[in-house]
């Protein structure tokens, strides 16, 4: 199939970027990735500087792949990361737009890199649990209700991607920070540093210049992991608990 | 250069207490006073980098990825194993032991394989303490399950996503150190080389890859955690970015590389659809337990699998192996697979594959069970190839995936470059010449939280706290090497891409050093390597410049190092004339077709020493010696 493609091109993160035009040939068996490899192919042996884009495991979960395709984050196919969407979702002469995350805390490198480390700084700030290597009791010595640690498993699966960013009308962090918070809240080993956490991560979620969250919802949508929005009433619920019994 | 082992003294089970009382301790005074430099943030690199700085250790961590928490450990689906006999089925640390020793055919250290044993139960407290979110029973104790053949359910999970769920425990811990600033983490940063100062591993040189800088860290010690080389396949379950370069840099600044031919291809993947393909999705080995793999009868046949009648089918493992069946250990699975589609009887369009068939089990099960077990699989599957697994069976085909060798270390995970550490995948130590499903993170985690952290001490106290600085002359001129290096590549100027290069080295490494070996076929591929590497280096285009985000140009040099490890690959595969887990030699086959191994003449680890570029590397052994696990032909019947 033939297709046309409009990529985002900018040389450095201080350039003025534009769409650049690109017409390609696909096979439906390709991923998105493997489509843009063969541009890239093309571009170098025309000795034309390839499309710089992020991408590493290409099996949906290191969270390095992430492209504004057609205006959404991932592109068409819920609950997909970029790596693992195939051509077979386009049909012979679409038009297909590509950029990358927008936002401000996510300033763009080159071409569709933008740099993320935001997203670390929020985990630095308290999105862990504080236990030394060394001689923890049993790992049997805490029984977990089931189905408290599956709701932990759901919040832990986020990839760190920055859809959810990317599709905020805030460009707020707060499906990435609230899915921490509520993997390690739910547990018993998070409960000592529980409404601690939430306010440092918070914190360092609005000093990185991230937006706030109105509850739109469309991070939700754009999650590549299907994290819920829930998650972001329990985050609220325990910010709310900790602002009013926070000591001094 | 005599191999010191270092094995300590003593019964098994007392070896590494033994140690740990005679390894030296710094004083935590004098600690901060010692800097170490981790280079990789996997689940051994992370582990190792934040309980190193919990300890009072200046620790710089760096990886070429935008963040740590995107390691290639992530990937791993399956899960840990651990000693804990928690299901009360007669696990023990001596079951665990004996079954890597044997699942490896053999070719790894009695006692580094005990030691992984012993800390197996450790790694899961640790991990269940740092809100690892592991699957549970409805008492609220932790699950298991039976894994890749084991007779034993000793493997702990977080659904399909274990690697992630430990990388991200790893991850967190190490935020915590960085947040403290204990840890100065360098992303985006990719080592280039290793400097070596009086013998000893002082520091690295390293391109950030967002400016093109160049430049030097020294510290009293360096861990390479940089995982495995399976890339050198183009085509394999790694990420694309895994490389061999931090460990062939060190291997040719004096650190002997171990059995670089032995290397593991995971049974099931999903085949190869076309030229463009750029790298190869595993499918859970988890499958196993329930689908059943079978070719076609006839061959060329082209009748769609469910109107083939069972009579029909072949189901070869289930008839070569009927009491381990489909559950037949990874090295046997893939041969018997490369078998079937080399005798005609491959399945799927281009004939590459052979079917997993889980309609018995929905038969048996019911579609909603399996839709538990499985659904996050069977999506993923249907994702790729847009087939549903529900309806028609999956194809399967064999895909390089992890390397059992790597840099060879003594028991304190040390190279043979004094002040030079190696873990995790990166190091040859404790997989022999096969390793087990669950076994990688195992091992990761092992050498970073609870082996490392104790052995590095013994050299750091054993060599002086002086402070070390990036002066002496050979950083300036290993500065000097890598600049030059990366100018040569973009100075090639030739007319072919670094990936068209990759993919042909990529097809010579799997056609001649691959799921089988000859020995014409290894000659062919060692004429063949260095002519493709001459010409990759006049040949290559590298377009952009140094000074720039260049993702071209970090793929170059790490193709570039690819080359030259390729050809190691092979002499050590040419060399070892014998089978042995991963590593089968046509020649050496027994009247069944199972691999003949030969203890009396390779019952060692083979550790090459660099000796230039296209040159014969000089071999060294470290005899194997079983006193407890007895060797034995492994059979799976």
């Amino acid at each position: 199939m033939k297709l046309v493609l409009h990529v985002w091109r900018q040389s450095r993160p201080d350039a003025v970027g534009a769409f650049v035009r690109y017409e390609v040939t696909a096979i439906p068996h390709m991923s998105f990735l493997e489509m843009l490899d063969a541009l890239n192919e093309e571009l170098t042996e025309k000795g034309e500087e390839p499309v710089a884009f992020e991408h590493d495991c290409r099996e949906g979960i290191c969270g390095s792949c992430g492209l504004v395709i057609d205006g959404i984050p991932h592109g068409p196919s819920r609950g997909t990361a970029t790596c693992q969407l195939h051509m077979r979702k386009y049909n012979d002469g679409d038009e297909v737009w590509v950029e990358p995350w927008r936002a401000r805390a996510f300033p763009v490198m080159k071409d569709l890199v933008v740099d993320r480390s935001p997203l670390d700084r929020i985990i630095q700030a308290g999105g862990y649990i504080s236990v030394r290597t060394g001689s923890p009791p049993d790992a049997n010595a805490i029984p977990i209700q089931k189905e408290r640690a599956d709701l932990a498993m759901d919040a832990a699966a986020c990839i760190g991607c920055g859809a959810c960013v990317a599709a905020c009308p805030n460009a707020s962090a707060m499906l990435f920070t609230a899915a921490k918070v509520s993997h390690l809240g739910l547990l018993p080993q998070g409960q000592p540093e529980r409404f601690e956490r939430v306010l440092t991560m918070v914190s360092m979620m609005d000093e990185a210049g991230f937006g706030g969250c109105t509850n739109h919802g469309e991070c939700e949508v754009a999650c590549p992991k299907e994290i819920s929005v829930d998650f972001i009433a329990r985050l609220n619920r325990d910010l709310l608990r900790a602002s009013v019994t926070a000591v001094g | 250069m005599d191999l010191q082992s270092r094995i300590p003294s003593g019964p098994i089970q007392e070896k590494w207490d033994r140690q740990r009382f005679e390894l030296k301790l710094v004083n935590p005074a004098n600690k901060r006073k010692y800097d170490i430099i981790v280079v990789g943030s996997g689940l051994a690199g992370a582990s190792a980098a934040a309980s190193l700085a919990e300890l009072g250790y200046d620790v710089k961590c760096f990886c070429f990825q935008d963040s740590p928490r995107r390691a290639h450990s992530i990937a791993a689906q399956g899960g840990i194993n651990a000693a804990k006999n928690y299901q009360n089925d007669g696990d023990s640390v001596w079951r665990l032991f004996y079954d890597t020793v044997k699942g490896g055919d053999f070719r790894s250290r009695e006692a580094n394989v005990y030691r992984l044993a012993q800390i197996s139960s450790n790694i899961i407290d640790q991990c269940a303490a740092q809100g690892v979110p592991f699957a549970r029973e409805y008492g609220g104790l932790l699950d298991n399950r039976s894994f890749g053949g084991a007779q034993v359910s000793r493997t702990f999970y977080a659904r399909g996503q274990t690697g992630q769920q430990l990388l991200l425990g790893a991850y967190q811990a190490l935020a915590r150190q960085i947040g403290l600033g204990k840890v100065q983490m360098f992303p985006r940063t990719e080592m280039l080389d290793i400097v070596v100062v009086d013998g000893h591993a002082r520091g690295i040189v390293v391109r950030d890859l967002v400016t093109g800088a160049i430049s030097s860290h020294a510290a009293h010690s360096v861990v390479l955690a940089t995982g495995g080389y399976a890339n050198v396949y183009f085509l394999s379950t790694n990420a694309k970015g895994c490389n061999v370069t931090a460990t062939w840099r060190a291997h040719k600044h004096g650190a002997l590389f171990a059995n670089p031919c032995l290397t593991q291809i995971h049974p099931t993947c999903i085949p190869i659809s076309g030229d463009y393909q750029s790298k190869l999705t595993l499918m859970s080995e988890s499958l196993r337990n329930d689908g059943r793999i079978w070719v076609p009868m006839a061959e060329g046949e082209t009748r769609a699998a469910q109107v083939i009648p069972r009579g029909e089918r072949d189901y070869y493992l289930e008839r070569l192996y009927p009491s381990f069946g489909n559950l037949t250990p990874r090295d046997i699975a893939s041969r018997r697979a490369k078998e079937a589609v080399d005798s005609n009887r491959g399945v799927g369009e281009l004939k590459n594959g052979v079917y997993l068939d889980f309609e018995d089990a929905i038969e048996r099960l019911g579609r909603d069970v399996i839709a538990e077990r499985y659904g996050n699989l069977f999506d993923m599957y249907e994702r790729i190839t847009g087939e549903n697994p529900y309806e028609v069976p999956m194809r399967i085909y064999p895909a390089p995936h992890y390397t059992m060798g790597g840099l060879w270390v003594d028991y304190n995970l040390m190279s043979t470059v004094p002040g030079l550490f190696v873990i995790g995948e990166a190091n040859f130590s404790d997989h022999g010449a096969n390793r087990l499903g669950a076994s990688a993170l195992m091992q990761g985690l092992a050498d970073g939280y609870f082996i490392l952290p104790y052995t590095i001490g013994d050299y750091l106290a054993r060599n002086g706290r002086d402070r070390v600085t990036t002066e002496p002359a050979e950083f300036a001129g290993t500065e000097r090497e890598v600049t030059s290096r990366t100018q040569r590549l973009l100075d090639a100027k030739g007319s072919r891409t670094v990936d068209s290069f990759h993919r042909e080295l990529g097809q010579i490494m799997w056609d001649y050093c691959g799921m089988s070996r000859t020995r014409e076929g290894l000659q062919t591929a060692l004429e063949k390597i260095p002519e493709l590497r001459e010409r990759y280096w006049s040949d290559v285009r590298v377009t952009g410049r140094n000074e720039d985000f260049n993702q071209t140009l970090e793929k170059a040099g790490r193709v570039a190092d690819f080359f030259e490890f390729a050809e190691l690959m092979c002499v050590d595969a040419l060399h070892r004339e014998e089978s042995c887990g991963g590593h089968f030699r046509e020649e050496f086959q027994t009247e069944e077709g199972e691999a003949l191994r030969n203890d009396d003449d390779f019952a060692y680890v083979a550790a090459w020493g660099f000796n230039g570029v296209g040159e014969q590397p000089m071999l060294r052994k470290e005899n194997l010696e079983f006193e407890y696990v007895p060797l034995s032909q492994r059979s799976y019947k």
